[in-house]
């Protein structure tokens, strides 16, 4: 392509400028598609099929807030982020939403003005170590070689672990996760840590899963969720609410299976009937319709489902709920109230 | 007493050479075994070709083309009694159900016809540009192929490239309307002002226009949808085509006698050349868009080109600038003493002995460029080895690495082998001897 289509593009864009608008659900609406920070690829959480189609737990939050802005999960653009450019992205407008599984911490919410919309899944740094090891907790893991992903939160917090342990460790630094996953099997490092959810995956694509064992020990909170940014707190409700929406929907037994029938007229349940706006007019203080959350939970249903059709058990990542169940089933999936 | 001497009468028909000195034989003998020390390496450099190959070849040729997972190629392999998938085979089934995916990103496959069409088109476009023999007549082609190519993948209205497109032709116009009325220096300054209000102003409501009245167009397609190949390709051709004339005036520019002229390119240059081209790329996606009007939609993979092709430039200005200085002097002054200007002495004297002597650094720099387009990856961009992060990310291929990585590197090694071979013939073709 020439430079003048660069020109052209910087014209273009000067125009465009001028008709941006103050908020980011009028853009949104006017654009007709979300814009939404995906990772460029972390098994069940966000990956492209064969078609190209984007799938995973974390495209699933993208698709709902489409749903609940636009009516349409499919009108997400989803653009593949990188752990360097995210914050970037996010901050200079290139995206509306990061879905990216990014952990809450203080100085990113505050220092980097996000706001984080909740939680959609707790997740904790853990150790992989294969059986032959024979060790049964992290704190036997003196003088272990560690593979380690580089410039992560996850290297401070091994260090944190090990020193007040009073143990000594040696890590084998890498870049990536797949490269991890070649060391580790390569026998390059007695230990692997890396995000629970990230060792579950990585174990079961071994050949031999069974050889290598999770170590109980969690040394840090990985709270993980999708953000928007500081200063546009209406768009930031609609992300918070319409993730509330699908964690509500689990705790109603809202699902996609019966949520046409909820939907269609108001039932007995007054919460129920709240959400699906068959009673009262939440989505209009969002400067929605009446439906918006209904659409939410229907494109994959509700959290429960999403979380089951992508990590959960049955699939070949294999997560538990654990933590990740609903607060009614004792784990810390909690949404405030619809009222 | 008979006299027995003997006289022969005629030429003893020439015989084939021993067959210890001919044909393989006679090679092997007189390269591999000449002595003792010459035997011994060759077995010994043998001994590790044969195992090497005896390691990776029964990897290589491993029946799991039609599997539909990893675990379905372990259980194959398992089935066949080989040692699983690290050292037992290999699992071609991802590159069986991606390699489209590799080679064009997420590109609607319904549509994959236009950047087939588009690949083609480049080879008829650069034919005569590479090739003596090509048909003069295919220059036409080369002239409008960026624009084509820019319809052909992104789609959408015709009239935006052609409008573009028309800039230039201002540009020409332009230059030699006002060269005639005021002179060769306001002449340049007309021929670079006058496309920039085109371009700028006159562009997007124009082509907005004629579009309404005549919608001629194609669907048109996401940059987001680029990927693989296909996307290197476009970085790769953009920044090679750009960054040869580009490099060129900047070579002269740092060679000029104006003073500000010169300062300017060698900024540039050594600025360019200072910083890595990663950190440009991160200049790119992160900092342009904090620059840019809020809301501004500056495409990524643009902003991508333009970077890769400015950094491009700095090395090419440095190779052309070799160039120039192994000319001896007296061209330049011969030259001069024809009575030519500076660019007809540049154009007919200077260029082609400096580009002839540089090819081979040329050629280096296009495939470095080309190469470096996997940097890209960094920025979130699904090029080859973004998409095989991506393809790591389904259950059933995650695990697999070496598969990937080495389609990868064959296709990769595929254009730069070729890139690098034809310039060895363009050197070959140009020798003139001395």
């Amino acid at each position: 392509m020439k430079k003048s289509a660069f020109f052209g593009t910087i014209a273009a864009a000067t125009f465009a400028a001028g008709f941006a608008a103050a908020g980011t659900l009028e853009d949104v609406q006017a654009a007709g598609e979300l814009k939404c920070g995906v990772s460029t690829g972390l098994a069940g959480f966000a990956l492209a099929d064969a078609n190209g189609v984007w799938d995973g737990f974390d495209v699933a939050v993208c698709r709902a807030v489409a749903a609940a802005v636009l009516g349409d999960g499919n009108a997400v653009k989803f653009v593949p982020t990188t752990g360097k450019t995210r914050f970037t992205a996010l901050a200079s407008g290139e995206v509306d939403v990061l879905a990216r599984n990014t952990t809450w911490t203080f100085s990113r919410d505050v220092d980097l003005k996000f706001e984080f919309a909740g939680v959609n899944y707790y997740d904790g740094q853990g150790f992989m170590a294969p059986k032959a090891l024979g060790v049964t907790s992290a704190k036997d893991l003196d003088g272990a070689t560690v593979c380690i992903q580089t410039g992560t939160t996850t290297e401070l917090n091994l260090a944190d672990f090990f020193r007040s342990n009073n143990i000594s460790y040696e890590p084998v630094p890498i870049e990536t996760n797949a490269e991890a996953q070649a060391q580790y099997l390569a026998g390059a490092c007695d230990v692997y840590t890396t995000d629970a959810s990230g060792l579950a995956s990585t174990r079961a694509t071994f050949e031999a899963p069974d050889d290598h064992i999770v170590l109980p020990e969690i040394v840090s909170k990985e709270p993980l969720g999708p953000l928007v940014r500081h200063g546009d707190n209406n768009w930031g409700d609609i992300v918070r609410w319409t993730l509330n929406a699908l964690i509500t929907a689990e705790e109603l037994g809202v699902t996609s299976a019966n949520i046409a029938e909820h939907s269609a007229n108001a039932g007995k349940n007054p919460e129920v009937n709240r959400l699906l706006g068959t009673e009262g007019d939440l989505g209009g203080m969002l400067g929605l319709d009446k439906a918006w959350a209904s659409r939410a939970i229907a494109v994959n249903g509700n959290y429960g489902e999403i979380f089951e059709k992508n990590i959960g058990v049955n699939t070949p990542i294999g997560i538990a709920r654990g933590l990740n169940a609903s607060w009614t089933d004792g784990g810390l999936i909690y949404s405030a109230p619809f009222r | 007493m008979v006299d027995l001497s003997f006289v022969r009468k005629d030429i003893v028909p020439q015989r084939a050479a021993p067959l210890s000195e001919a044909g393989i034989v006679g090679w092997f003998r007189k390269n591999m075994f000449s002595d003792i020390p010459n035997t011994i390496l060759t077995i010994i450099v043998l001994y590790f070709i044969i195992s090497v190959l005896s390691s990776i070849l029964p990897w290589v040729f491993s029946p799991t083309w039609y599997s539909g997972s990893l675990t379905e190629c372990r259980s194959i392999l398992a089935e066949l009694g080989r040692d699983g998938h690290g050292g037992g085979g290999a699992c071609w089934g991802v590159i069986r159900e991606r390699w489209l995916q590799l080679l064009f990103g997420f590109y609607p496959s319904e549509l994959y016809w236009r950047p087939i069409l588009a690949f083609f088109l480049l080879g008829l476009a650069l034919a005569p540009v590479l090739f003596e023999g090509a048909s003069r007549k295919l220059l036409y082609l080369t002239a409008v192929y960026p624009f084509l190519c820019f319809w052909l993948i992104w789609g959408g209205s015709i009239w935006f490239p052609i409008t573009v497109f028309a800039g230039f032709i201002i540009a020409y116009v332009g230059f030699v309307y006002v060269n005639k009325i005021a002179g060769s220096l306001s002449g340049v300054i007309a021929s670079i002002v006058l496309p920039l209000i085109w371009w700028l102003f006159i562009v997007s409501p124009l082509s907005t226009m004629l579009f309404s009245i005549l919608p001629i167009g194609s669907e048109a397609i996401d940059s987001d949808r680029l990927g693989g190949f296909m996307l290197a390709v476009l970085i790769g051709v953009t920044g090679i085509a750009l960054s040869l004339p580009i490099g060129i005036l900047l070579a002269l520019g740092r060679q000029s006698d104006l003073p500000i002229l010169k300062g300017v390119c060698v900024c540039f240059i050594e600025f360019i050349r200072g910083v890595p081209l990663i950190t440009l790329l991160f200049v790119a996606s992160t900092l342009l868009n904090i620059f840019l009007p809020p809301g501004s939609n500056f495409d990524l993979i643009l902003r991508v080109m333009i970077m890769v092709t400015l950094f491009a430039s700095a090395y090419m200005a440095e190779v052309v600038r070799g160039g120039l200085a192994a000319l001896p002097k007296g061209q330049y002054e011969a030259a001069d003493s024809l009575g030519l200007d500076y660019w007809k002495a540049q154009r007919l004297i200077i260029m082609p002995q400096a580009l002839k002597i540089s090819i081979p650094g040329i050629v280096s720099t296009f495939i470095g460029l080309f190469k470096d387009t996997t940097l890209v990856s960094i920025i979130g961009l699904l090029d080859p080895l973004g998409l095989s992060t991506n393809i790591r990310a389904d259950m059933a291929w995650n695990g697999i690495l070496w598969e990937l990585y080495g389609f990868v590197g064959f296709i990769f090694f595929i254009f730069c082998f070729s890139m690098s071979r034809y310039s060895m013939y363009l050197e070959r073709r140009l020798a003139t001897g001395h």
